[in-house]
């Protein structure tokens, strides 16, 4: 009967633990004197990132032609990752500002 | 019509090299912040009088970008000034942008519509190349606090990308 109760709690467990790999993470992204810290980022689908934008100047983060997260001056921004690749992205206000996404499937 | 484009441009050229307005001697501190400020308050200009006559969506998008990022780099400098105790000094490079600039206004006052942009935006290529370099090669290395030069290095920056984004808008306006 013991044993029997062991082996469920264990089972249990077991599913958890295989769930955990998928669950998705949230990836920060500090703005600070026209700069995304860090400039390169690796995610995987269903990650989040969030620019947190420490400027008194508006942002964004824009990919060509895909996603534009309009960043405002001392706030943050967030953008689920929903397709796997290599994303590099721009401030459409100063296009100096260059950063990278890569996403796992 | 392209040397006229560029009259302030090639003022602030001028004012810059050796022999200009300045003279031979680096400018002070109190004279850096002036003409700092004196640009971005001359660019503000600009877009409000591009904000009030174009009709281009992209173009209109630009100067209010323009606006926003000058006044808050100014509001900074402002605010570094009155903490440093120092007082922004005119002076000869101040006045002549400051002529400069109301030459090019009533230039474009005349245009309209697609000429309006074109010369606003091939203006403002030419004014942030014109200040990132008098920015690069005396104003920043003239500057003496480490605060002042913090903040001129982060506007060279800024402005590096307001000059890309100019670039943008003018390549789209072809």
């Amino acid at each position: 009967m013991f044993i029997t109760r062991a082996a469920i709690v264990l089972l249990s467990m077991g599913a958890a633990a295989a769930a955990a790999p998928s669950q998705a993470e949230t990836i920060q992204v500090s703005i600070d004197r026209l700069v995304y810290l860090p400039a390169e980022i690796e995610a995987k689908v269903g990650d989040e990132v969030e620019w947190i934008n420490r400027d008194a100047l508006v942002h964004t983060a824009t990919v060509e032609g895909g996603a534009d997260v309009l960043l405002p001056a001392n706030k943050t921004g967030r953008l689920v990752l929903q397709e796997a690749g290599s994303f590099d992205y721009i401030c459409r206000y100063h296009p100096n500002m260059k950063g990278r996404i890569t996403v796992r499937p | 019509m392209t040397i006229k484009l560029t009259t302030a441009a090639a003022a602030i050229a001028l004012l810059f090299s050796t022999g200009g307005a300045l003279g031979n001697d680096k400018p002070t501190d109190p004279q850096i912040a002036h003409i700092a400020y004196t640009a971005g308050v001359l660019d503000v200009e600009a877009a409000k009088q591009a904000i009030a006559t174009s009709k281009n969506k992209t173009v209109v998008e630009f100067a209010e970008s323009m606006l926003r990022d000058h006044e808050s780099v100014n509001k900074q400098a402002l605010d570094l000034v009155k903490k440093l105790n120092v007082t922004p000094e005119d002076n000869d490079t101040s006045k002549s942008l400051s002529q400069a600039a109301e030459a090019k206004r009533q230039e474009l006052a005349k245009l309209k519509g697609g000429e309006f942009d074109k010369a606003y935006i091939e203006h403002e290529v030419a004014y942030h190349k014109q200040v990132n370099g008098a920015l690069e090669t005396l104003l920043i290395p003239s500057a003496q606090n480490a605060e002042l030069k913090s903040l001129l290095e982060t506007g060279l920056k800024l402005f590096q990308g307001h000059q890309q984004h100019a670039e943008h808008v003018a390549a789209a306006l072809k």
